[in-house]
């Protein structure tokens, strides 16, 4: 017998679970609490989702947070694709080990130190170029593109690494450029990952705090910029609201996808 | 001569390494720079260090920040502090992501996938929201006190929230996937006739668990530990929400140099100091990293 005893199992795996997603449920429950308070439960109400949608700063915080990580989320998928096909298919080289220790900082690094060595870049720019008035919005793009390459790269080269070989190597062969190989059998293998690349590129965008209080100027806000002064001072409901919203979504986007790939990998 | 192949393979390499170098390891140079530099009033708001003088150049290090650091135990007190938050949060992480880990790795294929989505759920929602989250829970007049009284468990309510407690729920709950998953991605590729073999051989579960399934998952329990020990080191976003004032941690410290006291000289000592600190555990990091990629082949199996 080689099968794990089923109640120890059970018991390790509903703890664990019960673990990571009581919180959430919790401020789901709450959101829809008529109180103000987090502890007593006055009865069913919509109001915070009410008071959310007539929160002006909020909105517009929302706004400037998804322009932001729509652009991050391409630029990521375009650069750390790149990246994550070097690692896979490029074999070592010189500085192989310094391409993939960059490539990989990202991922452990705390993220006060991206963010204030990106922000000493800008300003060494800036004194150098003469250049004035750095735009907030697109320094924090830059550096949330930083952030996410690195996951994207990540997700890309283990993809890359899976696929079978010998179709690239056919396609050469046949006398294919290695650029037409890689756009015309490679991308659409990778197409999966690649979106999810994207979505994972751009959740992480969405919810930065730490280097965008570095990299941010005068007037630009993002989304967590703002929960985050709100929470410092203290509870407020209307939060409960937008993370049900935003934990909604982002459960219905995973969902999908996981459908989407299981779908494709039963036919193949 | 460069053949055209070798050229094609410079121009696929050379652009992400040139965007690497540029905007990972010069920031970060420039951060040690920085932290030779003195304070000064204006934009940029320290001083340059190489400068020239009658038609000389004069470098100036000033270790100002970094005397500053080791004299004050008050620093020192925090690093070690940092470390040892991290490291108590990294054994925490193992002793509960590893049977999760393990268990969802030995589930049937189906029920697995199901599984790995409830693991990767949370780590695609907003961490602050979901660390808001336990304020509302861990509070004095929060649910758990609630729950607790109600219970008759406690006569009086728990002070958790603003203590080194709540961080490391805080710390342990955002990072719990990052333990899991590099960990779960080892565990289902263990080979189970070795496990089988153990038992024929009349090896008892435990036993057969420590000698056989322990070691080989070795590479995931390092990559793990290193994805939740380092960056919890630095960590400012959970201690600032879930800590109280006297919760030191090196990253809150770091913050406060740069925004509260605008010292950039100061906060960029204190960055590479951490980063200092971080070496080892960084570099074994990365040695992992580089021996997983450097593996030749295709399919892996």
């Amino acid at each position: 017998m080689t099968r794990p005893d089923s109640r120890l199992r059970a018991l390790v795996l509903g703890l664990g679970y019960a673990f990571l997603y009581v919180p959430i449920l919790v401020l789901m429950v709450l959101s829809f609490n008529d109180s103000a308070m987090m502890t007593t439960w006055t009865g069913f109400s919509l109001r915070w989702y009410y008071e959310l949608f007539n929160d002006r700063a909020l909105l517009e915080a929302a706004r400037l947070s998804l322009l932001i990580a729509a652009f991050t989320a391409t630029a990521a998928v375009v650069v750390g694709t790149w990246a994550g096909y070097v690692l896979a298919r490029m074999g070592r080289f010189r500085g192989f080990a310094l391409f993939v220790g960059l490539a990989s900082a990202p991922l452990v690094i705390p993220e006060v130190v991206l963010g204030i060595s990106l922000l000493l870049m800008f300003v060494e720019l800036s004194d150098l170029l003469g250049w004035e008035g750095s735009n907030g919005a697109f320094t924090i793009w830059v550096g949330h593109v930083i952030l996410s390459m690195a996951y994207v790269s990540v997700i890309i080269q283990s993809r890359v690494r899976d696929l079978d070989r010998s179709l690239e190597e056919a396609a050469l062969d046949l006398g294919a450029s290695p650029i037409k190989v890689f756009f015309q059998i490679v991308l659409p293998l990778i197409a999966p990952a690649l979106v999810a690349a994207w979505l994972l590129a751009f959740t992480l965008s969405l919810d930065d705090v730490v280097i965008a209080s570095f990299l941010t100027g005068p007037g630009y806000t993002t989304l967590p910029l703002e929960v985050f002064s709100r929470v410092r001072l203290g509870l407020k409901p209307e939060i409960n609201a937008l993370a049900t919203l935003f934990m909604l979504l982002v459960a219905v986007f995973v969902v999908i996808a996981n459908r989407v790939q299981n779908r494709k990998e039963n036919r193949s | 001569m460069r053949g055209p192949r070798s050229w094609r393979r410079l121009f696929t390499i050379a652009p992400p390494f040139v965007w690497l170098i540029l905007f990972l390891l010069l920031p970060f140079l420039l951060v040690l720079k920085i932290s030779f530099a003195d304070l000064k009033f204006g934009i940029p708001p320290y001083t340059a260090l190489a400068q020239f003088e009658d038609q000389a150049l004069s470098l100036v290090l000033n270790l100002r920040g970094y005397a500053l650091l080791f004299s004050d135990s008050l620093y020192v007190a925090t690093y070690l502090h940092s470390v040892k938050m991290a490291a108590i949060t990294t054994v925490c992480c193992m002793l509960i992501g590893y049977p999760m880990a393990y268990y969802i790795a030995r589930s049937e294929p189906a029920v697995r996938s199901l599984l790995l989505i409830g693991v990767i759920l949370p780590f695609w929602t907003s961490l602050l929201l979901r660390v808001y989250a336990w304020i509302g829970i861990l509070r004095n007049d929060g649910l758990l006190n609630n729950l607790l009284l109600w219970l008759g468990v406690i006569d009086q309510p728990l002070e958790i929230y603003r203590t080194d407690l709540a961080v490391y729920i805080g710390l342990v709950y955002a990072y719990l996937p990052f333990f899991i998953l590099p960990l779960y991605a080892n565990l289902v590729k263990l080979d189970l006739r070795l496990l089988e073999a153990a038992y024929d051989l009349g090896a008892r579960p435990w036993r057969a668990f420590t000698s056989v399934v322990l070691p080989l998952s070795m590479p995931g329990v390092i990559a793990g530990a290193m994805l939740v020990f380092i960056p919890s080191v630095g960590e400012f976003v959970i201690p600032e929400m879930l800590g109280g004032a006297d919760t030191l941690m090196i990253g809150r410290v770091m913050w406060t140099e740069f925004f509260n006291n605008s010292d950039w000289p100061m906060a960029a000592a204190v960055t590479c100091v951490m980063v200092l600190l971080l070496l080892v555990p960084l570099v074994l990091f990365q040695y992992g990293q580089v021996r997983q990629l450097g593996m030749r082949g295709g399919r892996r199996q």
